[in-house]
């Protein structure tokens, strides 16, 4: 049995293993099926200070070897949050981990502000790249000013570990990055949807209620390896990777590119079960190719 | 209800006419407890262009051999994928999801169960549960044609089954919401399932009668969970997810102009 234990921007994790947000719900719809506590972490559906309805149907297109969603952020907002979910998913014996995002730096940070007083939530993710919302989202994640301006008034609110997921809707993420790092960020996560659209053409119009949505699933794992590559030799920072990952062998491939942890996100909708498969996945290629840590093949490809 | 993932058994998959098909699978273990009106998310395996599970409704459930009944319409590639499967391979499912149909309440005794197309899967199932409560449920099933009423011979086992069809080939000419019972007979509540013009009539004419109605949903789903937020419809409290909050709902709680 290998050491699966990570060490992401402060916070401790018994395996490298998250649920990406918005795939996981919050926990507890996935509890009838495995286990949830083994999980290395949980991050929670995204989060916004007011109540959002999100966009109208149709919100989802599948396509090959993946899918567009545009469900634009529907949450019930922070205070709803703190007052009637976080009691209940507390005492989940993992990190549970809040996604944040927000339309202004002023919401960013008052949203992060409330989260930071909870004893129990030891992380947030700072959504920078939501392609689905019309104001904000995406737009602060595509430039290094826009990144940097988020991240360091939110580094100012919110004292625990601050990951900062970005958007692959950019000519260099690295650069992004970058900016993400000097503006306090403990680590980053990426890549967040590909901005993608699907057409029907009987009717001529879009699948998507708005036209344009968010590119998941193994087509665009390719993409997101390389992009994490990228970012893991430019910062020092740990780089958590996701992106298509549907397997164990899936989530070595973002060791090597340079990830430190890996989130699995559209898998969770085809086998409930995947994240413990994956843990175990990788505790396997562990043993078998005579690492201790998982720690030891994180940027360890070689070229 | 606890939520299972299971490989069934495929013991037939016999085509009903050229649109459809009525898939039975078996386990060698006792099929987990559903309620009718749930519905199971099926992987389809080895297709290159289908990506994710199908929500497939769940037919009627026979206690007696142990089998879950699936009738399936042949839409796209997934589900022209499931019509490929044969006796004994294995099919994995997601079960059971969704709320399901709701009790009637003491006072309602008189029941309607309107469908149409491939919605009157759920209802076979539902029927036969209301009639293992002691109730006589009256069936009144929809199609273009006579030959596109599928599986009549098991609604005859379980209630009185009236029909309507557009070209007059069988029953009587016309939409469900133009059969005679419904000016001859007083119903206390209407469960409907089946295309969304057809549910929205019949939402319209139990409102205007004061009948409690509850109607079974249709989105695209990804998670069937309700953690994608994908498959939501406009309810008076706002957007819910048709896979976890319904996918039936009581015509009351929607926002349908009718």
């Amino acid at each position: 049995m290998a050491d699966l234990s990570v060490n992401i921007g402060g916070l401790q994790m018994k395996n490298p293993v998250m649920t990406a947000s918005g795939t996981f719900g919050y926990g507890e719809e996935y509890a009838d099926f495995i286990d949830i506590s083994q999980i290395g972490g949980i991050i929670v559906k995204g989060t916004t200070l007011a109540h959002r309805e999100g966009n109208p149907y149709p919100r989802m297109a599948e396509t090959p070897s993946g899918m567009l969603n545009c469900v634009g952020l529907q949450n019930k907002g922070v205070d709803y949050f703190i007052q009637n979910i976080y009691p209940r998913i507390k005492n989940i014996q993992t990190n549970m981990i809040v996604n944040v995002s927000g339309a202004s730096v002023d919401d960013y940070v008052a949203t992060a502000e409330k989260i930071n007083e909870l004893d129990d939530i030891r992380a947030i993710e700072l959504n920078i790249s939501c392609p689905n919302v019309k104001q904000g989202g995406m737009a602060f994640g595509t430039t290094c000013t826009g990144a940097e301006s988020v991240v360091s008034a939110v580094r100012k609110a919110y004292k625990k570990t601050l990951i900062v997921k970005l958007s692959p809707n950019v000519t260099n993420i690295a650069e992004i990055a970058l900016a993400v790092e000097s503006a306090g960020a403990d680590s980053v996560s990426l890549i967040n949807t590909l901005m993608g659209m699907a057409i029907d053409a009987e009717r001529m119009k879009p699948v998507l209620s708005t036209v344009t949505g968010g590119l998941s699933g193994p087509c665009v794992k390719p993409v997101a390896l390389r992009m994490v590559w990228q970012v893991s030799k430019a910062v020092k920072i740990p780089v958590v990777g996701l992106g298509g990952i549907m397997n164990a062998t899936d989530a070595i491939e973002f060791f090597l590119a340079g990830a430190s942890a890996i989130e699995i996100g559209t898998a969770n909708f085809i086998d409930p079960t995947v994240t413990l498969k994956v843990v175990a996945g990788i505790n396997d290629y562990l043993d078998r190719h005579g690492f201790s840590s998982v720690k030891e093949i994180v940027g360890a490809l070689k070229i | 209800m606890k939520k299972h993932i299971v490989d069934l058994n495929v013991v037939s998959n016999e085509k009903l006419g050229d649109k459809h098909i009525l898939m039975k699978l078996t386990s060698a273990s006792p099929l987990p407890e559903m309620r009718p009106g749930q519905f199971a998310e099926v992987r389809v395996d080895n297709s290159n262009t289908t990506f994710l599970r199908r929500p497939i409704s769940i037919h009627f459930v026979d206690k007696l051999k142990n089998e879950l009944w699936l009738l399936i319409q042949l839409v796209g590639d997934g589900t022209r994928k499931l019509s490929t499967l044969k006796e004994g391979d294995v099919l994995n499912l997601v079960l059971p999801l969704g709320n399901g149909f709701s009790d009637p309440q003491d006072q309602q005794k008189s029941l309607l169960l309107v469908g149409g197309g491939v919605g009157i899967a759920p209802l076979l199932e539902l029927g036969s549960y209301l009639k293992g409560k002691g109730y006589q449920p009256t069936f009144l099933l929809g199609a273009r044609s006579g030959k596109d009423l599928l599986q009549m011979n098991e609604f005859e086992k379980i209630g009185k089954v009236l029909v309507t069809t557009e070209d007059g080939t069988l029953g009587e000419k016309g939409f469900v919401t133009n059969h005679s019972v419904l000016t001859k007979e007083k119903f206390d509540k209407i469960y409907s399932c089946g295309p969304t013009p057809m549910m929205k009539a019949v939402a319209a004419f139990a409102s205007q009668h004061s009948i409690d109605c509850e109607v079974s949903l249709e989105n695209k789903m990804a998670c069937g969970l309700g953690a994608c937020l994908c498959c939501v419809t406009e309810t008076k409290e706002g957007h819910k997810c048709v896979c976890s909050d319904g996918p039936v709902f009581n015509i009351k709680d929607l926002t349908w102009q009718i």
